[in-house]
């Protein structure tokens, strides 16, 4: 086992991740700072964003009108006062990630550009063409190059939280390329680590989305908020969970059923304009546009094809210039992964899983209830997502929340004293068990078999549309497959870049964060945002307008618990959009 | 390359492939490149008869019949043949590769790269109408 | 359409080969498939211990870069109909060590992009207040195709160069140097100059133009550097004049 030691380790190398260090080393330049990431930090999966980040700079906009936009998105589980810090802070974060060089989309006069976005009464997205995350990440990714103070441990897996003495004191990692055990103490540690869509079959997120932090928080007695609200995005490639971007609508595409008929219009989200209007029909809430397919599923109204059920995106009639200005990479995509072009066929579409509105339970600094743990981005709920986010808020949410996680936990490191030996008792525990799973044989399981079973257990019963029984059904398998899990063995028991035993280990966190999800949503009973009970069909604020927090049993079954909503300026109302 | 492996526990031995000395065979473009580069030794000799033509020329009358006379044996023939085509060829690619290289922009938008070569391409048509005109004037 | 199609991979376990040797498969063939596909039917139902880097299956994180019957390629990019009939062969990203299978060590190109300094360089930094710096659209157009770079290093295994003299700097390193020197907003134009007309920086580029060929995101990284020998060239000249 190798040792290392710094005064702050970032755990994760995207957006969030990224911005965090650079905010410690810009809040003090004397402490040590480490980026940990499974991937190199250019592979993260912030660089998949496509459509845009949200923030006022424009007349006629103001913070009070972004904040309402988020707040009402979010059916008003967002903690206000977070809601509030993140409209203020947004627009200067993203400005000074203009000043690093992010190549924003402009105006001709050289200011910068905003377009429209789903669930937003204002325009006031900006945009770097459809590739903003890529930009962004790419950017924060070559400013972090110029620090020469900022360590980076690539391709080096994180296992487990060091705890000790009632705080988070440093991580063990494998580093995948050698299988050497690392033990790196730190007096404060960030979770960046992103969230978990790959618990379910069709998803936008990469293949190394598995909530790493999530559930290395939630081993370590952290708890979890708000795990049941699982955003789908409306529009996926049916195959590949691709994401086609929320601007193929924004500059003006039609949803179709099979009939070629705009169906939005049946569920309560305006009347079918030619031109798109913001906050109606398809520039609704995300979390509306997904449940509509679901209803017209069910009504025998989609289409079938050999990976699912799927609609139509049509936006044909954009003709090829605005296509290959506005949303070249949209053509891209459908020609290379599906052989669809989009200026002369309609692109076949469903709603895949995009994000997770819950994570570790932070406060409005980035700060978990653990000492010296925080956490930032979607691996953290704030919350200022609530119960259902809208598009275009994620990626300022890393910047905004990045930077305030970096610089309470450089405020914490600074005073703390150094990290005490005994913290390695665990940390040897730990290699033991990791040369244990490496080295053993015989067992009857196979990863991809149970994560199969998972995803349909998730997909079958914590879908988009959910009941008591199918939460129950689903809890149950979960636990099964817990069981069945122990009898894992590997294939591959060498040292040398062992992907498998990186496999396996994510599959053992999305075991865990997938329980969460599955108790938390049956212990919910009501419907909100994007969790929707076919039994509990209506919003209940005086029963649930609070959040659930899930901590790990002494036996590892879930519990449930609740913290209140930060509510400051706007009293709950009725979400409402296209009248 | 068949050694034994010298892997050591959490110190792995990374393999690194020998580029072979024909590797510029492996592909049309790769051949295409060594050929370019190759049609600069033919531009050299063609400089050099350039110079030693001046030579004679400088000698008087007598020596530069005699250097005519060489210019008309086979194998200067054939060398200047080939000579020829391998500058063509060098001159194709050249015109062809100009645009990338120059990335011209006129008032903030780029010019198009079939505009730059083809530009280029008409200076070269010109030019040889002209010198063809002289030497077959004259 | 055949049913099945035949995978040669690589396969390199420094505990046991002293070099990489070829295991075959059977995978099953799909209209939509690409090579990544594959690799992982491979992984999940034949053989779990084969060891391979993806992660967007979109082209656009670069991680997933290997060599496809010999050409480099994105094995997400690159469906199984437009190899058939087989069999595929799929190796590692070539002049790039192995560390393991397909997985090769990318250590000196990360050096390399830290290299060439490539974050925004100024003399005096505007402050916040001051809002963004004014970049017209033609401005943003300028730099942009050299932005677009996603760090697969496809162009790297193109490169007899860096092939031959694996100290070269590199195409990918160049163009985003180059990203830098072409936005208005950044002025450390002369910095960079003086690294990359190091003896392995741009005059080791003898215009192949394979990398362009190769370079799944369009970036024309041997048109970047050609221009940037240009800027260089007379950057040169000008000094020999007097009062430059």
């Amino acid at each position: 086992m190798e040792l290392f030691s710094c005064d702050v380790l970032v755990v994760g190398g995207g957006g969030a991740g990224l911005r965090a260090a650079i905010a410690v080393v810009e809040s003090d330049p004397r402490l040590r700072v480490a980026v940990i990431s499974k991937v190199y930090p250019m592979r993260s999966h912030t660089v998949s964003a496509e459509g845009g980040a949200a923030a006022v700079i424009k007349a006629g906009d103001s913070l009070d009108e972004h904040a309402y936009d988020t707040i009402s998105g979010g059916d008003w589980l967002s903690d206000q006062d977070a809601v509030e810090a993140f409209v203020k802070e947004a627009p200067e974060e993203m400005l000074r990630l203009e000043h690093w060089g992010c190549p924003w989309n402009r105006e001709p006069d050289g200011s910068l550009a905003v377009r429209p976005f789903g669930g937003m009464k204002v325009q006031r997205t900006w945009f770097a063409a459809d590739k903003t995350g890529f930009h962004m990440l790419h950017t924060l990714f070559q400013t972090t190059l110029k620090y020469d103070t900022i360590q980076r441990y690539d391709e080096c897996f994180v296992t487990k939280l060091l705890v000790n003495e009632g705080r988070c004191q440093g991580v063990v990692a494998i580093e995948v390329a050698t299988g050497k055990i690392l033990a790196i103490t730190a007096k404060a540690v960030i979770l960046c680590t992103g969230g978990c869509g790959k618990i379910f079959p069709f998803t936008t997120n990469a293949n190394i989305k598995n909530g790493d932090g999530m559930a290395l928080a939630y081993r370590a007695g952290a708890p979890l908020k708000d795990m049941e609200f699982v955003q789908y995005h409306p529009t996926g490639l049916p195959f590949t969970g691709i994401l086609i971007t929320e601007a193929a609508r924004s500059e003006g595409g039609w949803l179709l059923n099979k009939d070629g008929y705009r169906y939005l219009q049946d569920y309560d989200l305006g009347k079918p304009e030619p031109k798109p209007v913001l906050r109606s029909m398809e520039l609704g809430p995300r979390d509306r546009l997904s449940q509509a397919f679901v209803k017209e599923q069910e009504k025998g109204r989609t289409l079938q094809g050999p990976y699912g059920d799927y609609v139509h995106l049509d936006v044909r009639h954009l003709g090829e210039k605005v296509i290959n200005k506005k949303i070249p990479f949209v053509r891209e995509l459908c020609l290379k992964y599906e052989n669809i072009d989009p200026v002369k066929e309609m692109i076949p579409v469903r709603p895949v899983v995009h994000y997770m509105m819950g994570g570790v339970s932070t406060d409005i600094q980035g700060a978990t209830p653990l000492p010296g743990l925080y956490a930032a981005g979607e691996a953290a709920c704030v919350s200022i997502n609530g119960a259902n986010r809208l598009g275009s808020n994620s990626l300022p949410e890393l910047l905004v929340f990045g930077s305030r996680a970096g610089r309470a936990a450089a405020a914490f490191a600074s005073a703390q004293p150094d990290t005490s030996p005994s913290v390695l008792l665990a940390a040897h525990d730990e290699e033991s068990r990791l040369e244990q799973m490496l080295g053993k044989r015989g067992g009857k399981e196979s990863i991809a078999t149970l994560r199969a079973e998972m995803h349909r257990a998730m997909e079958e019963s914590a879908g988009i549309y959910r009941t008591e029984s199918s939460l129950g059904q689903a809890a149950q398998k979960l636990s099964e497959l817990q069981d069945r899990v122990e009898d894992l063995s590997l294939d591959d028991h060498s040292y040398t870049f062992n992907t498998e035993l990186t496999s396996a280990l994510e599959l053992s966190y999305m075991l865990d964060l997938a329980q969460t999800i599955v108790h938390a949503a049956r212990e919910r009973r009501e419907s909100r945002g994007s969790h929707q009970r076919t039994d509990h069909p209506q919003r209940d604020d005086k029963g649930f307008l609070k959040h659930s927090l899930v901590f790990r049993g002494k036996d590892g079954t879930p519990r449930i618990d609740y913290s209140p909503v930060t509510i400051t300026r706007w009293p709950p109302g009725q979400r409402v959009y296209g009248r | 390359m068949s050694s034994p492996a010298r892997y050591t526990p959490y110190h792995p031995k990374w393999y690194r492939r020998r580029v072979s000395v024909w590797w510029w065979l492996e592909t049309s473009s790769y051949t295409g490149f060594v050929l370019r580069e190759l049609t600069s030794v033919f531009v050299a000799i063609f400089a050099l008869v350039l110079l030693w033509e001046l030579r004679a020329l400088a000698q008087g009358p007598a020596a530069y019949a005699a250097f005519l006379a060489r210019l008309r044996t086979p194998a200067f023939l054939i060398l200047h043949a080939v000579a020829f085509l391998f500058v063509l060829f060098h001159s194709v690619t050249w015109f062809n590769l100009a645009p990338k290289a120059m990335a011209v922009r006129i008032r903030g938008k780029r010019v198009p790269d079939l505009v730059v070569a083809g530009l280029n391409y008409g200076a070269w048509l010109f030019l040889s109408v002209i010198v063809a005109f002289i030497l077959l004037r004259g | 359409m055949p049913q099945t199609v035949t995978i040669e991979v690589a396969r390199y376990r420094p505990e046991r080969e002293a070099e990489p040797i070829f295991e075959t498969y059977e995978v099953p063939f799909r209209k939509d498939w690409v090579v990544l596909d594959a690799l992982n039917h491979i992984k999940d139902k034949l053989d779990g211990t084969l060891s391979f880097r993806w992660s967007c299956r979109m082209g656009v994180c670069g991680s997933c870069g290997m060599s496809v019957n010999g050409r480099p390629k994105l094995t997400c990019a690159a469906f199984l109909s437009d190899h058939l009939p087989g069999p595929i062969r799929v190796e590692p990203l070539r002049y790039f060590p192995v560390v393991r299978d397909l997985v090769v060590d990318i250590t000196d190109f990360m050096r390399k992009l830290k290299k060439v300094k490539p974050w925004i360089i100024r003399k005096e930094e505007k402050p916040l207040s001051g809002g963004e710096y004014r970049q017209t659209p033609d401005e943003l157009d300028a730099y942009k195709q050299f932005s677009m770079c996603i760090n697969c290093m496809i162009c790297y295994s193109a490169c007899p160069i860096y092939g031959l003299e694996p100290s070269f700097i590199g195409p990918a390193a160049i163009a985003l140097a180059q990203r830098y020197n072409r936005d208005s907003r950044d002025q450390g134009a002369e910095e960079r100059l003086e690294i990359l007309s190091e003896h392995d920086g741009i005059w080791q580029c003898t215009f192949v133009g394979e990398c362009t060929k190769v370079c799944p995101k369009n970036v024309d990284p041997a048109g970047a550097i050609q221009q940037y020998k240009l800027t260089s060239a007379l950057h040169w000249v000008r000094t020999l004049l007097p009062r430059g």
